[in-house]
């Protein structure tokens, strides 16, 4: 625990950083003791990345000091940072994708060496990851491309931990849970306790209050470039967390839109009836025009599957599979199934309606430009101009702008594939509105995720595990243990 | 005015224009002024060829890393003797014989996406591949071929007005349609789209199979024309005619200001590493090397702007 004893790791005071006109951190002090988790909140764009990149001499401070284990840092770098014992985990993965897992450890630890040194990379990274997650089913030989964003996110983290020539005193987990599903989370967290109680400092970012209030000893709120409260763990709840963060309130109308959803249920016509390639029984996926319908279960276990062979199902026909709309697909993994790098916001979000978009044979710009400024508008991309590259935009922004991509589309049916992958609460509940709204008015979504307080939006779950459906919830019978129970094996 | 210049600064196909200015300055310093404009002449007349096959080619390499059409010059020798045996010298049969070498390249376009789409060849493996199968018909078909085009094609090929040729005058409105089609069609955003990211294409409801082909077939039937035209233009079909347009193809893409890496792409380009390319052999015969020396400077120039050209990042 922190106790006023505790020897100082990191101390950075008046850091500031600015990207042009944006300023990204705005003179924050910052500090962090041995052996103490600290939980790091703010909204996208409060400047918590930026901070850890100077912190892990990724980025270079525009004024301000940075002291490491008492020492004032001048030629900080991420050699420098490693050496020190500075480890990052950040949300945009790492990896290699087209190594072996235990050739991606050797990338990071230069002095496993000798003919043997695969040998003993796989050996390293398995015995970490053997600690974290038990039954995490990684090989060393796996070739980081073929493993899902899940298992590609363990590996992360557990590289992070591993030490050889140099030592670990602090690890940065931006987001470390975002692809994780509540078990493996849930592993992760309180490996996290274990190593704090050793001596290890953690510096933990997550959009998950829950998880930020349970697992830190001390809590810093950041807000537009600043640390704007700070405190012990203890002295901090839900609602304290969400006022200092400057957050959209929490919405109370989730007991009334219940009872209108069950009411509807059989009323509507179905859009969409699917049932799973591993499906043995003949249950199946039935969702009605106006529904939300939530996927669940542990990640990995066939939602993306069902979710891809509807989409397939739209342009050409599946067996198992229905669909009477057009349907548009959010992605959760933005960098490899939704984002067009070379892109501008304004190409990024008119992708999926280049039909409507003419103007007799060619697509006109004005109706481009006007069908991403609505929805600029209506979902609240942070952007001083469209036509900006669409990198320039934060992880959050970036997926608000998948989402305009969707919802400005012709497409009746919606699917989700993960999205809120580490969007910050303001956003979420944002998207939680627009998505209900847009089911008011016909369209129907189909949402996979991984995060259970989110199942509380949707009309109905279906709970996958092992690429089949194994319950099957109303709305009422929903909760969270309804929800783990269903995800494991029975017995 | 420095915002503009800057401007102008930043477009990648700008240097490809340089580039071929500074060529031309350089060869008629030597000569004394001599020729000046001569040149510029045969440099456009030459270049249309290398513009025509480099836009099928660079639509081609949009597509992403992999995709190229390595059965260009097969395709345009056969072509050329389809053209000239279908024309038969007769200059009524003029428009039966391009459209014959236009069905021709389509044919050979539409082989090379079967190959790769139904067998899952790479793209190189399969238009090479393509290219030795096309080469022996070519052999076979076109052997002792010595038909001259047909009096109106040469001289039509040949034409110029104010020491323009019209070839080329056809060909910049045929560039500038291009340039609108990539950046303002359906097709054209499809693949750019497919180019950056397959996966997040097809997911945005992009028709991949359909663009590819399209593709394919489009960069088949520009290898058509062609082998037409270069058979009017030089008197005649052969099957060594198409030869020095597979490097040719690819390094004005390249040179252009096209992304190798698929997604981003750049007409006007085109015509400046085209020009660029011609002068740059203008220059070397006014200086009077030996064809040996001739074409490892060609090399080494292509590989040097290559690497200054692909030297900047794209902007994060």
């Amino acid at each position: 625990m922190a106790g006023g004893t505790s020897l100082n790791i990191v101390k950075l005071e008046g850091v500031e950083k600015h990207f042009g006109a944006v300023r990204a951190l705005d003179g924050v002090d910052f500090s962090i003791d041995q052996g103490e988790c600290v939980g790091l909140v703010g909204h996208n764009g409060a400047g918590k990345s930026t901070l850890m990149n100077v912190l892990a001499g990724t980025l270079a401070p525009g004024a301000g000091r940075l002291v490491i284990n008492g020492e004032e840092q001048r030629d900080y770098s991420p050699t420098r940072a490693k050496a020190l014992g500075v480890r990052c985990v950040f949300q945009e993965l790492s990896l290699c994708p087209n190594l072996t897992v235990a050739e991606n450890a050797r990338v990071f630890h230069a002095a496993l060496t000798g003919l043997n040194w695969r040998k003993k990379a796989g050996r390293l990274i398995l015995d970490k990851l053997d600690e974290i997650f038990p039954g995490h089913g990684v090989n060393p030989g796996d070739l980081i491309q073929d493993l899902s964003i899940g298992r590609r996110q363990m590996i992360e983290v557990a590289r992070a931990f591993t030490a050889t020539d140099e030592p670990v005193r602090l690890v940065i987990l931006d987001e470390p849970t975002s692809s994780l599903d509540a078990h493996t989370a849930g592993q992760l967290l309180s490996f996290v306790r274990r190593v704090v109680a050793e001596g290890v400092s953690c510096v933990l970012i997550s959009h998950l209050l829950g998880e930020i209030l349970g697992n830190s000893d001390r809590i810093v709120v950041m807000r537009d470039g600043k640390a704007v409260a700070s405190g012990q763990a203890k002295a901090f709840d839900r609602e304290k967390l969400m006022a200092a963060m400057g957050g959209a309130e929490e919405r109370k109308k989730k007991a009334a839109a219940a009872s209108l959803a069950a009411a509807r249920r059989g009323e509507t016509p179905v859009c969409v009836r699917a049932r799973p390639a591993g499906q043995k029984s003949e249950a199946q996926v039935v969702a009605r025009q106006g529904e939300i319908i939530g996927l669940a279960g542990l990640a990995g276990h066939g939602q993306t599957d069902l979710l891809l062979d509807i989409f397939a199902a739209a342009s050409r026909k599946q067996p198992g599979v229905e669909v009477t709309a057009p349907v548009a697909l959010v992605a959760g993994d933005r960098q490899s199934d939704g984002v067009f790098p070379q892109w501008s916001i304004l190409e990024n979000i008119g992708v999926r309606s280049l039909r409507n978009l003419r103007d007799g044979l060619l697509i006109s710009r004005r109706r481009e430009e006007k069908l991403a400024e609505f929805w600029r508008d209506k979902i609240g991309i942070r952007t001083p101009d469209l036509s900006n590259n669409i990198l320039s935009l934060s992880g959050g922004n970036q997926q608000k702008a998948l989402f305009a991509r969707a919802l400005g589309s012709d497409a009746r049916i919606i699917l989700m594939d993960d999205p809120m992958r580490g969007v910050d609460v303001g956003t979420k509940l944002e998207v939680y509105d627009l998505i209900r709204e847009e089911a008011r008015a016909g369209r129907t979504f189909l949402w996979y995720t991984t995060e259970t307080e989110e199942l509380q939006n949707c009309d109905h779950v279906y709970i996958f595990r092992n690429g089949a459906i194994v319950a099957d919830l109303a709305r009422d019978a929903l909760s969270e243990e309804k929800v783990i129970e269903s995800s494991f094996e029975a017995g | 005015m420095n915002a503009a210049l800057a401007k102008l600064f930043a477009k990648p196909w700008l240097w490809s224009f340089v580039g071929a200015f500074v060529v031309w300055l350089a060869a008629i310093l030597f000569t004394g002024g001599y020729g000046a404009g001569g040149m510029v002449t045969a440099a456009l007349a030459l270049a249309v060829f290398t513009v025509i096959v480099g836009v099928g080619q660079m639509f081609v390499i949009t597509l992403g890393p992999g995709n190229v059409d390595l059965s260009l010059p097969a395709n345009i020798g056969l072509a050329s003797a389809v053209a000239m045996k279908v024309m038969n010298g007769d200059d009524s049969l003029i428009a039966i014989g391009l459209l014959a070498a236009l069905g021709c390249g389509l044919a050979i376009g539409i082989a090379n996406y079967l190959l790769i789409w139904a067998l899952r060849i790479p793209p190189i493996i399969a238009t090479l591949s393509a290219s030795f199968i096309i080469q022996s018909i070519d052999i076979s078909y076109g052997r002792g071929l010595q038909i001259k085009p047909p009096p109106g094609f040469a001289d039509f090929t040949n034409a110029q007005v104010f020491g323009v040729p019209i070839l080329a005058i056809l060909t910049i409105l045929f560039t500038a349609g291009s340039a609108i089609a990539l950046q303002r069609t359906i097709y054209g955003r499809s693949v750019l789209a497919i180019g950056q990211n397959i996966r997040a294409a097809r997911l945005a409801g992009v028709k991949v199979a359909w663009t590819r082909f399209v593709t394919y077939a489009l960069c088949g039937t520009l290898g058509g024309l062609n082998g037409a035209l270069l058979a009017g233009y030089f008197r005649g079909a052969n099957v060594d005619i198409g030869n020095e347009y597979l490097l040719a193809s690819i390094a004005v893409v390249v040179i252009g200001g096209t992304s190798v890496a698929g997604g981003k792409a750049n007409v006007p380009g085109i015509w400046g590493a085209a020009l660029f390319l011609v002068l740059l052999l203008t220059m070397l015969n006014t200086f009077g090397v030996s064809a040996g020396v001739r074409l490892v400077m060609t090399g080494l120039i292509i590989v040097l702007v290559i690497t200054a050209a692909g030297g900047e990042k794209a902007a994060r």
